[in-house]
């Protein structure tokens, strides 16, 4: 959380630029995260379209591992993939 | 060159809006507002003004498409009463919290139930904490002036706040009086061209009103609301003054009539303060030290500037037009007593409830008030009374 004073911020909560959805960190949403097992993948890239956030991510067309600024923790890459290559853990947990 | 003009207090707000010449008015008829706009409306369809005016279908949708327009960077009009007023409450709050200037006649009229059309001030108080600035309206020639100083106040840079301009409903609205009224040019020079401070339509810089604003910075977001109030009480009474310097009309933020070396005095607003003038008048001719102290201002409330003024003042009543259920007194009484609080040498303090539906209030009823506070023990422990209603 941020600590500007009342004194600091624009008033009657306007955001004074565009584009800024990126630097909202939606990842502490979550509540379990997706561990990823590269030794299990296959690269069928099924995480990768279903993805509702764009938190997987590819390096030279390869999953290379999951972006946990914005994941959400819903739970979609460990269900859609045929590997068992991504597993959900509680957060907070001590994995 | 000024002019005069018998006209009633809802003609008076819709000539007023027609010099202002607002961007947009957005507005749902509801009695006693509707004449001001079927009136202004008229002058839309002469083409007088180059107003867009929105015919929304609830005054839920008039606030919010004012919101809108305001936002976008329009100067913006609106009023309502009572029932209407209340169906707005929610977007009332959102007007004010992201900081948007805009004005917003209300023609004072008793809340249902049961259901009643006339004049008391339960529909402005019931939104007296929603962030508004508010001034309460002695007369049409009041209105139609207020109307002005509402754009000077409600944009300066450091308010940034939405006004509503109160006038009793009915008493006001519907009164045929003289109003004298300035040339076109003279009001479009004093409130001056519009300057929105963050308008969506500039596209060349983007921005967002309204996003979520949870425990992070919500409070902060209130508290700069505080500080707006704050920053124009001296802001308001500065451009209500400079006012006369354009009209030949000064205003405060309250009146002082026979004040000075008054020892019993009442406190109330709009248009009571009009009759309890006349009575003042006729005690005075019979020698009796008694003075009105007229609030035109409501929110911010100018605790300071009361206490001031009673200084030495032996005793007060305070008539409330609107009730406030279970409260300790009506919503003037509770802050005025709560301004006297640390004032040495404290006046008696009585509230008066009056007036409630529209029920008439008599110069004999307020001469009555007068003479219960001249031959009233020496300690008065701030009762509350009922004024006009019958069983008491």
């Amino acid at each position: 959380m941020s600590e500007k004073t009342w004194k600091e911020v624009p008033m009657g909560g306007l955001i004074l630029e565009a584009g800024n959805a990126a630097e909202y960190l939606t990842g502490d949403w979550r509540t379990e995260r997706p561990i990823f097992h590269e030794d299990k993948c296959k690269q069928c890239l099924f995480c990768w379209i279903c993805c509702p956030d764009t938190s997987m991510i590819i390096k030279d067309k390869k999953v290379i591992g999951i972006d946990y600024d914005y994941c959400k923790g819903c739970g979609i890459c460990m269900e859609v993939c045929p590997f068992d290559a991504i597993e959900m853990v509680q957060e907070g947990g001590d994995e | 060159m000024a002019k005069p003009m018998a006209i009633s207090g809802n003609f008076a707000a819709a000539y007023s809006t027609k010099q202002i010449n607002p961007h947009i008015v957005a507005a749902y008829p509801i009695t006693p507002q509707t004449l001001m706009m079927e009136k202004f409306s008229e002058y839309v369809a002469n083409g007088e003004v180059d107003t867009e005016l929105i015919c929304v279908e609830s005054e839920h949708s008039a606030m919010s498409a004012c919101i809108g327009a305001a936002a976008a960077g329009g100067r913006v009009i609106t009023s309502t009463a009572a029932n209407g007023l209340a169906l707005m409450f929610e977007v009332v709050y959102i007007a004010a919290s992201l900081r948007l200037p805009m004005t917003m006649c209300v023609m004072n009229r008793a809340l249902s139930g049961p259901i009643n059309i006339h004049c008391d001030h339960s529909d402005a108080m019931g939104v007296r904490d929603s962030g508004w600035i508010q001034v309460f309206n002695e007369n049409a020639q009041e209105v139609y002036d207020t109307m002005f100083q509402a754009c000077r106040i409600g944009e300066h840079k450091d308010i940034k706040l939405p006004v509503m301009v109160n006038f009793d409903g009915f008493i006001t609205s519907h009164k045929v009086e003289r109003v004298d009224v300035l040339d076109d040019d003279v009001v479009q020079d004093y409130i001056g061209k519009f300057e929105p401070m963050y308008p969506l339509l500039d596209v060349d810089n983007p921005l967002t009103y309204g996003p979520l604003d949870l425990f992070d910075y919500y409070f902060e977001h209130k508290r700069q609301q505080v500080d707006a109030m704050q920053k124009a009480l001296p802001i308001i009474e500065k451009e209500m003054k400079a006012y006369g310097k354009v009209s030949g009309r000064e205003y405060g933020i309250m009146e002082s009539y026979h004040l000075d070396d008054a020892d019993y005095v009442i406190i109330c607003m709009s248009s009571t303060a009009g009759t309890t003038k006349f009575v003042v008048d006729r005690m005075r001719a019979q020698g009796k030290k008694v003075g009105l102290l007229k609030l035109r201002l409501f929110r911010p409330f100018p605790a300071k500037q009361i206490a001031e003024q009673l200084a030495g003042v032996k005793r007060i009543a305070v008539l409330d037009r609107s009730e406030s259920f279970g409260a300790f007194g009506g919503p003037l009484f509770t802050e005025v007593r709560n301004a006297l609080y640390d004032v040495n040498d404290k006046p008696g303090i009585t509230g008066y409830v009056y007036g409630l539906g529209g029920r008439d209030i008599s110069a004999d009823q307020i001469e009555g008030v007068f003479n219960k506070l001249i031959s009233a023990p020496d300690k008065m422990i701030g009762d509350i009374q009922y004024l006009g209603v019958r069983g008491d």
